[in-house]
């Protein structure tokens, strides 16, 4: 007997637990539990993988240390022929003459200690030198990246605004972000992928522009293009500029990036604030080039290139362009997040309209219903009284479900949804086996009681044999799987141990209570 | 009520031959068509491509939807109608990964309202790029692998009650797939190696019944890969849940049966294996029957109502529900007679 109320205990104990879990879902302003998380597929969203293309944050940091050689050779009034990137990450080096190969050798090995040597040749009077990063160095950059890239994609997700994004890491230089409840899509990729690298350089004026577009770029210098759309006619106009390769000021040194109106022309601007380094660097260049013209240059485009009128001392720049409020609201959050260390590439997208979220949220909740009162129809008429033990266990059964997906904190997905579903198929084919023992038992002659006894004894090994594999192959999904498949590998795992609950030892209790307690001679099976 | 009677007594194990043709003959209909089709197709998830679902407001023609998707370069992509008609829903899909990066929703809308003149609502967007695609059916097999070779070390240990030797068996497959692995052998062919591994260990340290397990679940799992193979639907990461969960559910049922198998050779010793075998497939026969349909019952619902996207995951557990129910009866036990038969020779 006092076995019969412990098990009493612990069942009301399990059944109390489940409802405390469920009622936040239901009614929010009953407990602070989270509600049951849905997955985008239900509640729509934005689910994308992104690749950070950590091969041209390297490419990135050997076209630096080239312009530190580059000023390090014309401080020493070195001459060279050749002095380039080549095959992704390597540096070519040709120097003619004694004197300049000493004086480019001696700098090699005092300021560019780490650098590797690849190979190395003397041709007459001609040196020609290749070399790169140790692959170690290699490595660490491309880490560095990585880390980088999730940090401000982190920072740009959290300025943009929106409730419980999800960004994580995934192997070495992927990024998951999970974007629930987003509508303007577009937007948010946008904010996402944009390098924002902000970039002051010269306008090569001594150049001819005609020239450097016939293909004739004088070394050190560069092509890039302002493109501006109309609005009005929506043609894209492409201006080309003739610039300075030397970066001499990026936007590592702002402190602040706002949205501002131009009061002349009614149209926004972002306005920017150096931090000290980046404002005294500023008031230094421009100094240093009155009447040159400066260009503003965000992600390899220039937005303007002003002439510079007077030294501008206060740490304050604005970068314009025919931006729409929104526009210059969203390169404001990538600039204030700082730029991408390296481009990121969109590898996996998966949107999910919010229409069809609770479209998809409705049509399940009406496959469960219409099997579940199926399922409960049929065991009542089947078994009768012994049924309606079994639905009840049933019911109990999907309680349980939604109890540990709210407990553990777990995703319901649509196919979660669909294992809800065959959980029920399949939750009663315990409590069958066991009535269909408890009748084969009657049926040679059995007292109800000794006949419940021998049904569930003999059934309890099969029944745990069968779920055990159900429960390894949904295991092994939640293992692999990934977002709908991993909800559903959930509700299969919790429903099979909830089926495996309610069968042995929720319905052995109600039977032993009428068996034993209220003495029933009849069982209604 | 009873749909099956306590004394039923029927000769499952004379049909056994019949039966054995049948599943023959499903098996090979299901490799050609596989032949036939290049293989699986395998959806975006696996192959890599662009999937968009959009839904119109008021009826329109498939003609006009493709002439919106060639003005924007998206001219070879498949379209098809999703769910029910009612709800003009198009499936549009293309083997390309699309740079979504853009307005790539608001450039099809567009493309789709000035071509149908009617209104557009893009519902859903799934673009997967190649090495995504590949990774994920890597992970998609290597799951199939793991569930196989837990499942065979279990019921090797659990059927036999020999845990020793499931121990043996385990350690022989993971050897052997070390091995393989270190050849670099793709993982289908790393999983049909692991198949055949544990079926000849199964063979020679006699234990029959997770032979029989093991050859009604690759039975079960075949028939629903070339049945779908047949209907020329495609392979997502659902459908892989799906086959996984059909295999649980097949040895479920053989369990289920091996059960009372053993049960009664204790019971009835002296009577033939046949007669054993056939006893015990008849006094389960209403337990089977039963859970069959309820759970035929809970995924006709799905896939009935269940809306288009979980359309063709309630299809593989349909088919697969139904195949495993037979198998249990039909492929299983069979296997146990046919060994006995070889012991005697």
């Amino acid at each position: 007997m006092s076995n019969l109320s412990w098990r009493v205990l612990a069942v009301f104990g399990v059944l109390i637990a489940a409802i405390i879990y469920v009622l936040p879902t239901i009614e929010p302003s009953f407990w602070p539990h989270k509600k049951i998380n849905l997955g985008l597929d239900l509640q729509g969203g934005m689910h994308l993988a992104l690749e950070v293309d950590t091969d041209k944050a390297v490419e990135g940091t050997i076209e630096r240390i080239i312009q530190e050689i580059r000023s390090f050779l014309k401080k020493e009034h070195i001459r060279y022929a050749t002095l380039n990137r080549i095959e992704g990450n390597r540096i070519l080096i040709k120097l003619k003459g004694q004197n300049h190969i000493d004086g480019f050798e001696k700098i090699l090995d005092k300021e560019f200690k780490n650098m590797r040597i690849l190979s190395r040749s003397m041709d007459g009077d001609v040196l020609t030198l290749q070399i790169d990063l140790p692959d170690r160095e290699t490595d660490q950059i491309k880490k560095l990246a990585a880390d980088q890239a999730l940090e401000t994609i982190r920072n740009r997700i959290d300025q943009f605004g929106v409730s419980e994004p999800d960004i994580r890491r995934q192997g070495e230089k992927r990024i998951l972000v999970q974007l629930p409840g987003i509508k303007d899509t577009k937007r948010a990729k946008d904010l996402i992928g944009k390098t924002a690298l902000l970039e002051f350089k010269l306008v090569d004026e001594t150049h001819d522009l005609n020239a450097a577009l016939k293909g004739n770029v004088p070394p050190g210098s560069e092509v890039l293009y302002g493109v501006k759309e109309d609005p009005t006619t929506k043609r894209i106009h492409k201006t080309p500029y003739l610039l300075k390769k030397r970066t001499l000021l990026t936007g590592a040194n702002l402190t602040d990036a706002r949205v501002q109106i131009d009061s002349q022309y009614n149209e926004p601007y972002v306005s920017i604030d150096f931090d000290k380094k980046g404002g005294r660097d500023f008031a230094r260049i421009t100094g240093e080039n009155v009447k040159k013209r400066l260009a503003i240059v965000l992600d390899k485009k220039v937005y303007s290139a002003p002439v510079i009128q007077e030294k501008i001392s206060g740490g304050k720049a604005r970068v314009t362009g025919s931006f729409t409020t929104e526009e210059a609201r969203d390169l404001a959050i990538a600039l204030r997040a700082g730029a991408l260390p390296a481009p990121v590439n969109i590898l996996e997208e998966r949107t999910v309209g919010p229409s069809l979220g609770s479209d998809s949220i409705r049509k399940g909740l009406v496959s469960m219903c219409v099997g579940g009162i199926l399922v409960i129809l049929f065991m009542i008429v089947y078994y009768r009284g012994a049924g309606l033990i079994a639905d009840f266990a049933l019911i109990l059964n999907i309680l349980l479900i939604a109890g540990g997906l709210a407990g553990f904190q777990a995703t319901l997905t649509l196919p979660g949804i669909a294992g809800i579903i065959l959980t029920i198929g399949m939750a009663v084919d315990a409590n069958v086996l066991i009535f269909e023992r408890i009748r084969e038992e009657l049926r040679i002659g059995k007292t109800p009681r000794a006949a419940v006894d021998s049904g569930y004894a003999r059934a309890t090994l099969t029944i745990l044999d069968a779920n055990v594999t159900t429960l390894i192959a949904a295991l092994v999904l939640f293992q692999f799987g990934t977002g709908p498949v991993k909800g559903f590998a959930v509700t299969l795992s919790l429903g099979v141990i909830a089926s495996l609950f309610t069968a042995l030892i929720l319905t052995r209790m109600i039977f032993d209570y009428y068996l034993i307690k209220r003495k029933t001679k009849r069982l209604s099976i | 009520m009873q749909f099956v009677k306590p004394d039923i007594d029927i000769n499952f194990v004379g049909k056994s031959k019949i039966a054995f043709f049948i599943s023959l003959a499903m098996i090979l209909i299901s490799i050609a068509s596989l032949v036939i089709h290049g293989g699986p197709k395998f959806g975006i998830d696996f192959a890599g491509g662009t999937l968009v679902q959009v839904k119109f407001n008021e009826p329109v023609s498939l003609k006009n939807i493709k002439s919106g998707l060639a003005a924007i370069d998206l001219g070879k992509s498949s379209v098809q109608g999703f769910g029910e008609q009612s709800e003009n829903e198009y499936l549009i899909r293309t083997d390309r990964s699309v740079m979504t990066s853009g307005g790539f929703s608001l450039t099809v809308q567009q493309a789709l309202e000035s071509s149908t003149g009617k209104g557009v609502s893009v519902r859903r967007v799934e673009m997967v790029g190649p090495q995504v695609g590949k990774d994920l059916r890597e992970k998609a097999l290597f799951a199939m692998f793991y569930s196989l070779l837990f499942i065979a070390i279990y019921i090797s240990g659990r059927f036999e009650l020999k845990w020793l030797l499931s121990g043996v068996i385990a350690g022989v497959l993971m050897g052997a797939v070390y091995v393989l692995s270190i050849f670099n052998v793709s993982v289908p062919y790393l999983i049909a190696a692991a198949l055949l591994v544990s079926l000849a260990l199964y063979w020679f340290l006699g234990l029959k019944y997770a032979m029989g397990a093991t050859v009604a679940l690759i039975h079960d799992v075949t028939i629903t890969v070339g049945i779908f193979s047949i209907f020329n639907k495609e392979f997502t990461l659902p459908i892989i849940a799906a086959l996984l969960t059909i295999i649980g559910y097949s040895l479920n049922d053989t369990i289920i049966v091996f059960d009372r198998i053993r049960e009664n050779l204790r019971k009835y010793h002296k009577n033939p294996l046949e007669i054993v075998i056939n006893r015990s497939v008849n006094e389960t026969l209403s337990r089977t029957i039963l859970t069959s349909l309820t759970t035929l019952a809970v995924v006709v619902a799905l896939f009935v109502l269940g809306g288009g996207i979980i359309h063709d995951f309630a299809f593989a557990l349909l088919v697969g529900i139904v195949v495993g129910t037979y198998s249990s009866i039909y492929v299983a036990s069979p296997i146990l007679l046919a060994w006995q038969v070889r012991g005697k020779k």
